[in-house]
């Protein structure tokens, strides 16, 4: 038997009922110097990334990568096949007839996209992730209705058990709850 | 948010009623979550429901039961032979393909040029998308003749050494109709995360939470997140744009990459995407009408939204009937006698009755639509769309075995006559449609709950709070 780990702090959730509060307090967070947090909305709300100081173009790269290895290979499968593995005449055309070889190519860019933006932006998220300490704060079941939550976790280095909640609480916030870290053994 | 989306037309038309975020989830969920009430057949919904679902799960087993002949025969069951080596097989899979394609436009065109309305409407029409797809494939698939090898078709390494030929266009549509498949599928699948998300969150059930929560792989609304599917989304938008435009491109290689008359024109790309957007709307239609007034969901989808598919339709239908104009006239000025002995044929030879048909329901009744008046009469609305339906068949109609019949040797000149196991898979594939089209309504959300709530915080005046 190996001894449970009381997980301690994992961060101070304060609940908002309209996206224009969080995004003040969001904002307000960030020029205090606090630069672990996330917001939860129900929605995307414009602006909340740029107050909570999150900037990220990942999702465009991946999909800008997997598209040209869609393509290429795609191109590059057609050559294969057609020039070196079954070389044969149709209609007397080049065995390399390019042309021809662009629809497949194009339909694979796309569809190595669209692998990579879905793809990508799941393991991005790190989803699926079926529990997380978030889910603890007291109304976070209408994070996915009508209610907005800020976030700012113990491992900021301006985080203080003491100030961070009054912080938050000088904001609109209808309420500040410090949650825990997952125990082990809650699985 | 960016200027263009204040050029929006009435925007605040678009829910209609008193709305919070509260209320939209549960109008929108409750169809999902109170499966009891719309099941006590004392209720509108649940007779209406239950007697058309079982209709057309009967239809869907008249498939079955014409597949099951085919497989067991062959497709010597179908009316499908020389002259006419395409038939019901083709037109069907067109006909579908191309009702799948409003879908992708309302999700994909309309989110890049920032058209808010579509936001009613897209899950609706993303999974007829999906089921038109899965109704197009069977086709070409049995009309393999040996399905079980449709595997064929896809290059992979194989003991007979044989690799498909990449210069044909039935390849490209191998290529086309199942990226098409798989992309639709992703669009739909991750556009239904937060909204299982949210069902997760209200259901009592504790199946409910588990299958929710499955579904919505744990999604909890993180702004990293949030940001992260924006840009997927969008990319994918701007991916299916050009995506749909290929598909039904490249369907309309099939026929145009030949040299039959009637077939060998440049004008087939453009004119079967529009007709596809026609034809798809007018599904979309069919549909939404009767089950936006069943589930309560007019606020939603509103006269606005109908006014507007209706002018879409209109639009594209017109650009349909300049195709057929065109066709006259390319096929005369060509001076080519095989043009010109098809067109005549079209119009005076045995088929004739398909021509006009044809120039009736796709030309001439959509022309009712220019009146206000019209597009907001649903039954007519609902006539037109079904007639526009029937329209868009009868022009595959018209383009396959009306070529196909006349051979170029008048002594392979034939009639092409479908049998009744044509017409019994045709049918019944409206029925597996139809079928699943009434699964999808009642398992899940059929208006994404999330993009109407950003509808509704983007359309109300900034004020403190709204909950």
């Amino acid at each position: 038997m190996h001894e449970v780990k009381r997980g301690g702090q994992f961060g101070v959730v304060a609940e908002f009922d309209n996206p224009d509060s969080l995004i003040e307090a969001a904002t307000k967070a960030l020029d205090q110097g606090y630069s672990k947090m996330d917001a939860f909305s129900p929605f995307p709300v414009h602006g909340l990334p740029e107050a909570i100081g999150f900037k990220e173009a990942k999702v465009p790269w991946t999909v800008f990568i997997a598209g040209i290895l869609g393509g290429g290979g795609g191109m590059a499968l057609q050559y294969w096949v057609s020039v070196i593995a079954y070389p044969h005449n149709v209609g007397g055309r080049p065995l390399f007839s390019w042309p021809s070889f662009i629809p497949p190519a194009y339909e694979l860019t796309i569809l190595f996209a669209a692998f990579g933006a879905v793809f990508g932006m799941i393991g991005l998220n790190k989803l699926p992730q079926p529990h997380h300490p978030v889910f603890d704060a007291p109304n976070f079941d209408r994070a996915s209705q009508d209610r907005f939550f800020l976030l700012i976790e113990s491992h900021d280095p301006n985080f203080n058990e003491k100030e961070t909640p009054s912080f938050l609480s000088k904001t609109d916030a209808l309420n500040v709850t410090v949650i825990n870290k997952e125990e082990e053994g809650d699985w | 948010m960016s200027d263009l989306n204040d050029n929006r037309p009435n925007v605040d038309l678009l829910i209609e009623g008193e709305h919070t975020h509260e209320t939209i989830t549960q109008t929108i969920g409750s169809v999902v979550l109170e499966q009891g009430k719309y099941n006590d057949p004392k209720h509108k919904v649940g007779k209406n429901w239950i007697l058309l679902a079982l209709l057309f799960f009967g239809l869907l087993n008249v498939m079955m039961v014409a597949v099951g002949w085919l497989l067991y025969q062959g497709i010597g069951v179908w009316g499908n032979n020389q002259p006419s080596g395409w038939g019901f097989d083709i037109i069907n899979f067109v006909w579908w393909i191309g009702i799948g394609h409003a879908g992708t436009l309302i999700s994909a065109v309309l989110l890049l040029m920032r058209q808010k309305w579509r936001m009613s409407i897209n899950r609706f029409a993303e999974a007829m998308t999906i089921f038109a797809v899965m109704c197009a494939g069977l086709f070409p698939l049995l009309h393999t003749g040996r399905p079980w090898n449709a595997y064929w078709l896809f290059p992979y390494p194989n003991w007979m050494a044989l690799w498909p030929n990449f210069r044909s266009p039935l390849v490209w549509d191998v290529f086309a109709v199942s990226t098409y498949m798989t992309v639709s599928i992703l669009f739909w699948g991750i556009g239904l995360v937060p909204d299982f998300a949210s069902l997760r969150d209200r259901t009592k059930s504790k199946i409910g939470k588990t299958l929710y929560g499955f579904a919505s792989l744990g999604w909890r609304g993180s702004t990293k997140h949030w940001m992260r599917y924006e840009q997927a989304y969008y990319i994918l938008g701007g991916l299916s744009t050009p995506l749909v435009l290929s598909v039904h491109s490249i369907v309309s290689f099939d026929f145009a990459v030949s040299i039959l008359p009637g077939w060998h024109t440049t004008l087939f790309p453009p004119y079967f995407v529009a007709g596809a957007v026609f034809a798809g709307f007018a599904m979309v239609l069919t549909f939404l009408i009767p089950m936006r007034t069943w589930f309560n969901l007019t606020d939603f989808v509103t006269m606005k939204h109908i006014d507007w598919m209706c002018k879409v339709m209109l639009a594209t239908g017109l650009i349909v009937f300049y195709g057929y104009l065109a066709e006259i006239y390319f096929a005369f000025y060509s001076g080519n006698k095989g043009e010109i002995d098809m067109m005549i044929n079209r119009m005076f030879g045995p088929y004739w009755w398909a021509y006009y048909t044809l120039i009736l329901t796709n030309g001439i009744i959509p022309q009712m639509l220019w009146k206000q008046k019209n597009r907001h009469n649903l039954k007519l609305v609902m006539f037109i769309s079904c007639v526009i339906s029937v329209g868009m068949w009868f022009e595959r109609f018209v383009i396959i075995p009306m070529s196909l019949h006349r051979d170029f040797l008048p002594s392979s000149w034939g009639m092409y006559v479908p049998t009744i196991w044509d017409i019994g898979m045709f049918i019944g594939t409206i029925g597996m449609f139809a079928f699943l089209m009434f699964l999808f309504v009642r398992f899940v959300p059929m208006i994404s709950i999330f993009e109407i709530r950003e509808l509704l915080h983007v359309s109300k005046p900034k004020k403190g709070g709204h909950s």
